[in-house]
């Protein structure tokens, strides 16, 4: 575990210790996601911020307008194991079948932050080819062709890229790498993300970073 | 669940001259082991960042964006929303993935689909006419010029009327089983399902093609080279599942090529009029399941064409 890791862990359980607990109803996403669920889940708000847009200096990903069904499997694959995390593993653990749906559906639900829509002043060049075109060199397809335009994001398997923190976005790149995710279907990303260096991982991040965020099948 | 009588006898007939894969190797090993055995030589296109600037390097990029958007860029020629590039993976750079630089230089060529010698320009009119089930651009038009020129300049360097080793898609030994809907059935769910849908439409956004759809109204038509078991099986090895190409092994390829091509399809523009008769005159092979009864329905009915364009 990194320092940065750590800290990040300390702050999120800060945060859910200082906010009241109650009672919670079990399916009840709203108050799930703002107080906890009374059984050891934190409120999700803690470290995925009020509106569910994450929080990009702490890396911690946007939940706000992703796919219901990604959503879901991620709270389960938290809890096998297959996509490690400290924090998220014991969250996720602590949540009911019937509450994780319901946080997933929630979070599908909500819109995208504003302050995720703004247009980004200038795309930064390194990571583009990497993105839109890939390294076939190496097997590596563009992130785009699976992950939509922009990285808008397709269906329940491909979540958006645009949006989410850089930090968040290398994390899950390095973890695919290390092994400590792999909930992946098909092993694609365990398999492709072996022919990135960190710089490449730096750029790539990077780009996303930079692109809008799209919602509700609008336009690339 | 049958197969016709034919397609048991006439698969094993394809493939003669296959390579001697028969185990899932990875791509890159199978590439390097072509490579070695090849008597022709590898080639590697011009990186993207040696395009040429000025007028000729506009034409390329031209060429370049139609092949890898072609509903954006030639939108008056395409009848679905495939692109060049959803068959030619890499902007039609990668071998085994039938390059445009392996194609260029084999034209003008006899060809039997045509019964004529066609040039480079025409080969371009059929991918419109058949895999876009559209129309074809005329020979000078913007359109065709731009592709030939791009696929001109990624074959600069390449010999000329030698198949280079990568050209086409990869030839692939007999199965040792007959292709099998049922067995191809369950390799569709288990490896490409994800990104074409269980219904094979893949997926969009807004309305464009993330993941192309692998037959119905929005897919190749019954004249499209990918309706070939053997093209499709040897695309399928190499490529599939996309950045994990190789891992199948050839006889999941040939099977779920078979399911693949067992579905429905825009109409052969050459129809005849009759089914039959059209099958006699440009599919009398075992490559093709058109004009042939899977699972009780007739491929390529003209019933089942109706909704063959939105």
């Amino acid at each position: 575990m990194s320092r940065i890791g750590s800290l990040r862990i300390a702050w999120c359980l800060a945060v859910a210790a200082a906010l009241p607990i109650t009672g919670a109803r079990a399916s009840d996403a709203a108050t799930i996601a703002r107080q906890g669920n009374g059984k050891g889940a934190a409120p999700c708000l803690a470290c995925h911020g009020m509106d569910g847009g994450g929080q990009s200096a702490s890396g911690n990903p946007r939940l706000a307008g992703l796919d219901a069904g990604y959503l879901r499997k991620q709270l389960d694959d938290f809890t096998s194991g297959t996509r490690a995390s400290p924090v998220m593993g014991a969250t996720a653990g602590a949540l009911g079948d019937d509450e994780r749906q319901a946080l997933a559906t929630y979070y599908s639900k909500l819109p995208v932050p504003p302050t995720l829509t703004k247009p980004v002043a200038s795309v930064p060049a390194a990571g583009a080819e990497l993105a839109t075109r890939g390294r076939w060199s190496k097997q590596v397809p563009g992130c785009v062709q699976c992950h939509g335009p922009g990285g808008v994001g397709v269906g329940a398997s491909f979540p958006p890229l645009a949006g989410q923190p850089a930090a968040y976005i290398e994390a899950q790149l390095k973890a695919w790498q290390r092994g400590t995710r792999r909930n992946d279907p098909l092993q694609l990303m365990q398999h492709l993300s072996g022919a990135l260096s960190d710089q490449d991982i730096h750029d790539v991040a990077a780009w996303f970073v930079a692109q809008p965020v799209i919602t509700g099948g609008a336009a690339p | 669940m049958r197969r016709s009588a034919w397609l048991a006898i006439g698969i094993p007939l394809l493939g003669l001259d296959g390579c001697s894969q028969k185990s899932p190797v990875p791509a890159a090993a199978m590439v390097a082991a072509v490579t070695k055995t090849g008597t022709s030589p590898a080639f590697t296109p011009p990186p993207e960042q040696q395009m040429p600037d000025g007028p000729l390097g506009d034409v390329i990029r031209r060429g370049r964006d139609i092949f890898t958007d072609t509903p954006t860029h030639a939108k008056a020629y395409v009848g679905n929303g495939l692109s060049c590039s959803n068959c030619h993976l890499d902007a039609g750079r990668l071998a085994h993935s039938a390059p445009l630089w392996g194609a260029y230089g084999m034209y003008p060529q006899y060809r039997k689909k045509t019964g004529e010698v066609n040039t480079f320009g025409e080969r371009l009119q059929g991918c419109f006419l058949y895999s876009m089930n559209g129309k074809a651009p005329a020979l000078d038009s913007a359109e065709i010029v731009a592709l030939e020129t791009y696929s001109w300049w990624l074959a600069k360097g390449a010999p000329v009327g030698v198949k280079i080793v990568g050209a086409g898609y990869p030839k692939l030994a007999n199965p040792s089983l007959p292709a099998d809907y049922v067995r191809g059935e369950k390799v569709y769910e288990k490896d490409c399902a994800l990104c074409h849908g269980n219904d094979g439409q893949g997926q969009q956004v807004a309305g464009r093609n993330v993941f192309p759809p692998l037959w119905g109204p929005q897919s190749f038509n019954w004249g499209a080279g990918m309706h070939q078991l053997g093209n499709a099986a040897g695309f399928i090895k190499a490529n599939m599942p996309l950045s994990r190409g190789g891992t199948l092994s050839d006889q999941d390829a040939w099977d779920v090529a078979m399911f693949m091509d067992a579905h429905e399809r825009p109409q052969d523009p050459r129809y005849t009029g009759n089914l039959a008769d059209t099958r006699r005159k440009f599919h009398d092979t075992p490559d093709s399941l058109y004009g042939t009864k899977i699972n009780g329905h007739l491929l390529g009915e003209p019933a089942a064409q109706t909704q063959g364009r939105r």
